[in-house]
């Protein structure tokens, strides 16, 4: 089959590579027909998340058709429509037993990396690196898929893949973001990054109840996605003096009552303190980049939540820990529990309340993941969410944005925005 | 974990790593072959060091590396890379470290313990092992994996065993590896399952390097029990054993190396 591998830094490849098999009585192999590129896939792509090995197959927001299952799975057949989600959860252990499935106990054949660096490992993930499990991912034709009688969903209706692959990862991740918000009556959230987990968090924000949402990013088209679609007001950090002091401003002096980090380890920023993390990331003092994380914590009201859906890998450099202690904020954090949420959410979009399709600016081929990643990571193109389809016929690029779409014909690498 | 690693002295200098520990009476048959096995695991631990160095790929690894290389050398020509008379004396001893770590697994400990006991079970979740067969009540004949076309195997006897509380066993004399351990079954706090904990001790080589090598090499050794216990805790709570054992990848670098453990 094909598959995008990791091949080091900026380095993808798309590779033949043996197609997946069985290999344990819980597995199922799955035919993927759409997966998508994720904001958190720059961070391997940019080479700052480590235990990567060349060759690994990258990706963990896909779905598809069920072609094989385990002696073990009953609830699969083959022909079944699935949605994946990426933490891979047993079901069985005490972790899973309390829903937080991305901590299960028994699915990563490496925790003891992860032990290593963390004190304790999380569940396994798809195609993010060995701490993670080494698990081969799903930008390719078929993936395994361990433990399939408790994760992936079925799609029993026509609905097409657009709407239900997101909830693989970023629109539960964005979902849980803000119910970690623990959002009241008259809350104001203000949201940092307006990528496409930043743009379902926003969304989310609404569905559990804010009063008001700000959006803070610098690039026009996602700005343009939060404000259309998501109704935010909007904070462009390179246009305002200070996003501390408008923020303050635009909340009567309180601050936000919750702050979301939906930004993570390679943040930018203007200001001093932002410069710093990336001279030090550069030389590779310093693992992350915590600027949002800082701006959170730094805005929120007193007693406020600061929630992290951003990844964070390493050690955090100067994180005004004593403003959060002064101001008595609660942190929430962590990889998404996506099992709680991808149920309740398809309700949601079978509701007709939210359509995640709108977030999709491009439409490729698996042998464009390389031209993919490159243009997502730069931002050209107005990239918000690339989807790629590996069972379309070859080579196709379209480009949709705020709902004017236009397509090209032909190879999306000799596409010239 | 004790920190501290046992150096025990065999009476006269055979090259051999044959410890005289009570109940193991050293002979020449065994001294011999002890000395292959000890050469093979000498080449796969220092290996394994190597690997693991190779792995992290980081200055401070480097100091691994550097100590797997002489147990390579040694495991090969039989001469450690140092003056004859300093390596014959540290090859006249051999390191003995105890291990002991635990694993909470959400199943009743009755039912651990039946699994743990029926002896058989043990390959499924010890990495290292190929089979055991029980051979009566209380003797079981094991079989490792063969580092290097090797065959290990030894005889183990059980010393005690208490129905869903405790288990303990050690290999007999003659043995090519030598070992004891007892592991224990109790209720873990608030229902959350049972706390199985693992207390062994095995006869490792290459302490030649002092102390520094000992505790490493028993770092390694405690990481390969932690990890049978987790795939022990895996195989009861899942059913199976977490891997990605022959799934596919792209082209590897030749610097990938396999997880040590």
């Amino acid at each position: 089959m094909r598959a995008v591998c990791w091949n080091g830094k900026n380095d993808i490849r798309v590779e033949t590579v043996p197609d997946p098999e069985i290999l344990n009585p819980r597995d199922a192999v799955v035919r993927i027909t759409s997966t998508a590129i994720c904001g958190s896939d720059l961070h391997l792509y940019d080479g700052y998340i480590p235990t990567m090995k060349k060759g690994d197959i990258l990706g963990h927001e896909f779905m598809g058709e069920v072609m094989e299952v385990g002696r073990e799975i009953k609830n699969l057949k083959a022909g079944d429509r699935v949605v994946v989600p990426f933490t891979i959860a047993c079901g069985r252990c005490w972790y899973c037993e309390h829903e937080l499935w991305s901590a299960c106990d028994n699915s990563n054949p490496n925790a003891w990396i992860a032990e290593k660096a963390y004190g304790q490992s999380g569940s396994g993930l798809f195609g993010y690196s060995h701490m993670m499990g080494g698990y081969a991912g799903g930008q390719a034709e078929f993936a395994r898929v361990p433990f399939a009688d408790v994760g992936p969903l079925k799609i029993e209706n026509g609905i097409e893949d657009e709407k239900v692959l997101f909830l693989s990862d970023i629109f539960p991740t964005g979902y849980m973001a803000a119910e970690n918000c623990d959002i009241q009556p008259g809350d104001t959230v203000a949201i940092w990054g307006c990528g496409p987990v930043g743009q379902f968090a926003i969304q989310s924000a609404w569905m559990l109840g804010a009063e008001r949402v700000i959006a803070i990013d610098r690039f026009p088209e996602r700005l343009l996605l939060a404000q259309t679609w998501g109704r935010a007001e909007v904070l462009d950090y390179e246009e305002v003096d200070s996003v501390l002091d408008t923020l303050r401003d635009m909340t009567g002096g309180r601050g936000p009552d919750s702050c979301i980090d939906a930004v993570g380890m390679e943040a930018h920023g203007t200001t001093l303190d932002a410069k710093y993390d990336k001279a030090k990331q550069t030389v590779r003092l310093g693992t992350d980049r915590p600027h949002a994380l800082r701006e959170a914590i730094q805005a929120c009201r007193k007693g406020g939540t600061v929630s992290i859906p951003g990844v964070y890998g390493g050690v955090l450099d100067k994180v005004p820990f004593g403003a959060a202690f002064g101001k008595g904020l609660t942190l929430k954090m962590g990889q998404t529990h996506v099992m709680r949420y991808m149920k309740p959410l398809l309700e949601r979009i079978q509701n007709g309340e939210i359509d995640p399709s709108r977030l999709i600016t491009h439409r490729l081929g698996l042998d464009d993941a390389p031209w993919g990643y490159k243009t997502f990571r730069d931002k050209e193109d107005d990239c918000i969410k690339i989807v790629l389809k590996p069972g379309g016929n070859g080579h196709f690029h379209t480009h949709t944005l705020g709902g004017n779409g236009h397509s090209h014909g032909g190879n999306g690498r000799e596409h010239d925005a | 974990m004790r920190e501290e690693v046992i150096l025990i002295s065999v009476q006269q200098s055979t090259g051999s790593f044959e410890p005289a520990l009570e109940g193991y009476p050293a002979n020449e048959e065994s001294a011999t072959f002890m000395t292959r096995v000890g050469q093979a695991a000498m080449i796969v631990s220092g290996a394994a060091l190597v690997a693991l160095a190779a792995k992290q790929r980081s200055w401070r690894t480097l100091g691994i590396a550097a100590a797997g290389a002489p147990l390579i050398y040694r495991g090969a020509t039989g001469h450690w890379p140092v003056p004859e008379k300093i390596a014959q004396r540290a090859s006249d001893a051999v390191a003995l470290v105890p291990i002991e770590t635990a694993v909470t697994v959400g199943r009743p400990a009755g039912e651990l313990y039946r699994f743990w006991r029926g002896l058989e079970n043990l390959p499924r979740f010890m990495k290292n092992l190929d089979s055991v067969t029980e051979l009566d009540g209380r003797r079981s004949h094991w079989v490792g994996k063969s580092p290097l076309g090797f065959k290990l195997e030894w005889d183990a006897e059980i010393l005690e065993q208490r129905e869903g509380t405790l288990l303990s066993w050690r290999s007999l004399p003659g043995s090519d590896v030598h070992n004891a351990g007892t592991v224990f079954f109790e209720p873990a706090t608030g229902g959350r399952g049972t706390v199985v904990r693992a207390s062994l001790d095995y006869q490792v080589p290459g302490h030649f390097l002092g102390q520094a090598v000992g505790k490493m090499l028993s770092g390694i050794t405690e990481q390969q029990v932690r990890e049978d216990l987790r795939r022990f805790k895996e195989l009861m709570e899942a059913g199976e054993v977490a891997t990605t054992d022959g799934q596919p990848h792209g082209t590897r670098s030749l610097l990938n190396v396999k997880n040590p453990i």
